[in-house]
């Protein structure tokens, strides 16, 4: 049965407090969450702090097990677990990025990358965990070698975006690396062989792209669609042909295929892909929205249509929205009101319908 | 090099008479009052003179609108030149001032008034990006201004 067909429901499951600012961000640990691990989240505050939080086995409920402080002296903007998950890297305000590592019960920053002029807002790692991906108000992206030992060489500053770049995220199996920014574009960034980095594509006003800043983007499953949002209060999905990209061929062009437009009415900071097809998006009016795919769009012009919209899903802004990879369902948020709420998707069934 | 202010002479007016609010108002907790809020921002400072922002006219009553409906409150100021490069700082203080004033799911945004600003298009996406305000107000320069600016006692 198709998403479309059914009916949702976005259960609150737990509410994680403990951050004393806002909280910006949040990342599930990889390989958390089934066959008895239990699931790991991360999150990253103006609080200059990261919390994780691990959930209980017998009780199902979420405990912060270390506060990471004392190492960033400003605002923690993002965090993102290597795919091993022995890694969390931060990237702050204070133009640092750290790097750490789970020692017995502990987490202790095992690196600290500088470079950055400014604000460091965001951090992506590729597929295999080689390499890291930085960004900032600066307008520059950078490109980091993971080397044995915890050590971190830059390979490649990318200049191009004439404001601010707001995220950085590689493909999920390919080393192409996306960014966003404050100048209402976002750009691909591939390898020549040899470190050598360019930008291969921009997708600006005139590309059908946003008309103000892009806050964020996220990949389906299979890595030939992408979502991003906007401060222009749209959603739009862009697609690349699966064989073109896999083929290891840079120039796999980017297009896109549908603007969701009349949904939200502040602005969308957040978006998220689900393995399973939803696209969760948190926003500046305080509500989180689902998205899916219609069943019956046509391949070539895809509709996709709102599954649900939870109203006041925080007290405030929401900053980031993330789907736990462990085929759960969960949800995590994370807010200006200083909390991370976790949900739960529930498949109604048969003739129920959420309330309104 | 004398480095001189870049509004060297700006026209300033006289304050306006204040209306003082009854204490015992039932509504007072519930309503957001336009009113209110410009009491609490009309006095700040501007960053360059040492004047009001009302006495500057860079803020009058009429600056305040407020939807209770949807809990939206904007704030139009009106630079004293078209060229002010302190109109960001001015939207920091305004922020800073009002940020415990009102019901934490108010959303506020801050512009210019239409016309008023050269790069007024710029200026409003720079007021309105909540990340940039944020990172501005941990900027230890830019924090004294402001708190330099909503603190001082008036001359």
């Amino acid at each position: 049965m198709s998403l479309v067909d059914e009916s949702f429901e976005l259960k609150e499951l737990q509410v994680l407090e403990g951050h004393a600012d806002r909280v910006w961000s949040v990342a599930w640990k990889p390989a958390t969450g089934f066959d008895g691990v239990p699931a790991v989240l991360a999150s990253c505050s103006g609080d200059k702090t990261v919390r994780v939080w691990e959930q209980s086995p017998s009780s199902g409920s979420f405990q912060c097990k270390a506060v990471l402080e004392e190492t960033h002296t400003r605002t923690v903007r993002s965090c993102a677990w290597s795919p091993s998950g022995k890694l969390l890297a931060t990237a702050s305000f204070d133009a640092t990025t750290a790097v750490w590592e789970h020692v017995g019960d502990d987490y202790e920053c095992v690196s600290t990358l500088e470079g950055h002029e400014n604000e460091v807002k965001s951090i992506s790692w590729n597929a295999s965990g080689s390499l890291l991906a930085t960004c900032g108000r600066d307008k520059s992206v950078w490109i980091w070698e993971v080397l044995p030992g915890n050590e971190f060489e830059c390979v490649s500053v990318l200049q191009g975006h004439t404001q601010d770049v707001k995220m950085v995220q590689w493909h999920p199996n390919m080393d192409i690396l996306f960014s966003c920014s404050y100048d209402n574009t976002i750009k691909v960034w591939a390898e020549d062989g040899d470190d050598d980095w360019h930008c291969v594509q921009t997708l600006a006003e005139a590309n059908n792209g946003h008309t103000s800043t892009v806050w964020a983007l996220s990949f389906n499953a299979t890595g030939d669609k992408m979502a991003t949002c906007s401060d222009d209060l749209t959603l739009k999905i862009w697609g690349s042909d699966l064989l073109t990209i896999q083929s290891g061929n840079g120039s796999a062009p980017w297009k896109h295929i549908c603007t969701l437009s009349g949904y939200h009415d502040r602005t969308i900071f957040s978006v998220h892909w689900s393995r399973e097809g939803i696209i969760a998006s948190g926003a500046a009016d305080d509500a989180i929205r689902l998205f899916a795919e219609d069943g019956d769009g046509l391949v070539d012009e895809p509709k996709y249509h709102l599954l649900l919209k939870k109203d006041k899903a925080h007290d405030m802004d929401v900053n980031s929205v993330q789907w736990s990879s462990a085929g759960n369902r969960l949800l995590a948020s994370a807010s200006d009101d200083g909390t991370i709420k976790i949900w739960e998707l529930i498949s109604l069934a048969g003739d129920q319908k959420p309330p309104l | 090099m004398t480095l001189g202010l870049i509004n060297a002479n700006p026209v300033v007016h006289a304050k306006k008479k204040r209306v003082a609010r009854p204490l015992d108002d039932p509504h007072a907790d519930d309503a957001v009052d336009p009113l209110e809020i410009y009491d609490y921002v009309r006095d700040i400072r501007d960053p360059e003179h040492p004047y009001s922002l009302e006495q500057l006219s860079v803020l009058s009553e009429e600056s305040i609108t407020v939807d209770e409906k949807l809990g939206r409150i904007l704030i139009t100021f009106t630079p004293t030149i078209q060229h002010c490069s302190m109109a960001t700082v001015i939207g920091l203080c305004l922020r800073e001032k009002l940020k415990d004033c009102f019901p934490a799911h108010f959303k506020v945004d801050i512009k210019v008034a239409p016309g008023s600003h050269a790069d007024e298009e710029a200026v409003n996406k720079q007021l309105n990006d909540k990340e940039r305000v944020a990172a501005a107000l941990e900027n230890p320069n830019l924090r004294q201004l402001v708190t330099e600016c909503l603190y001082s006692s008036e001359l």
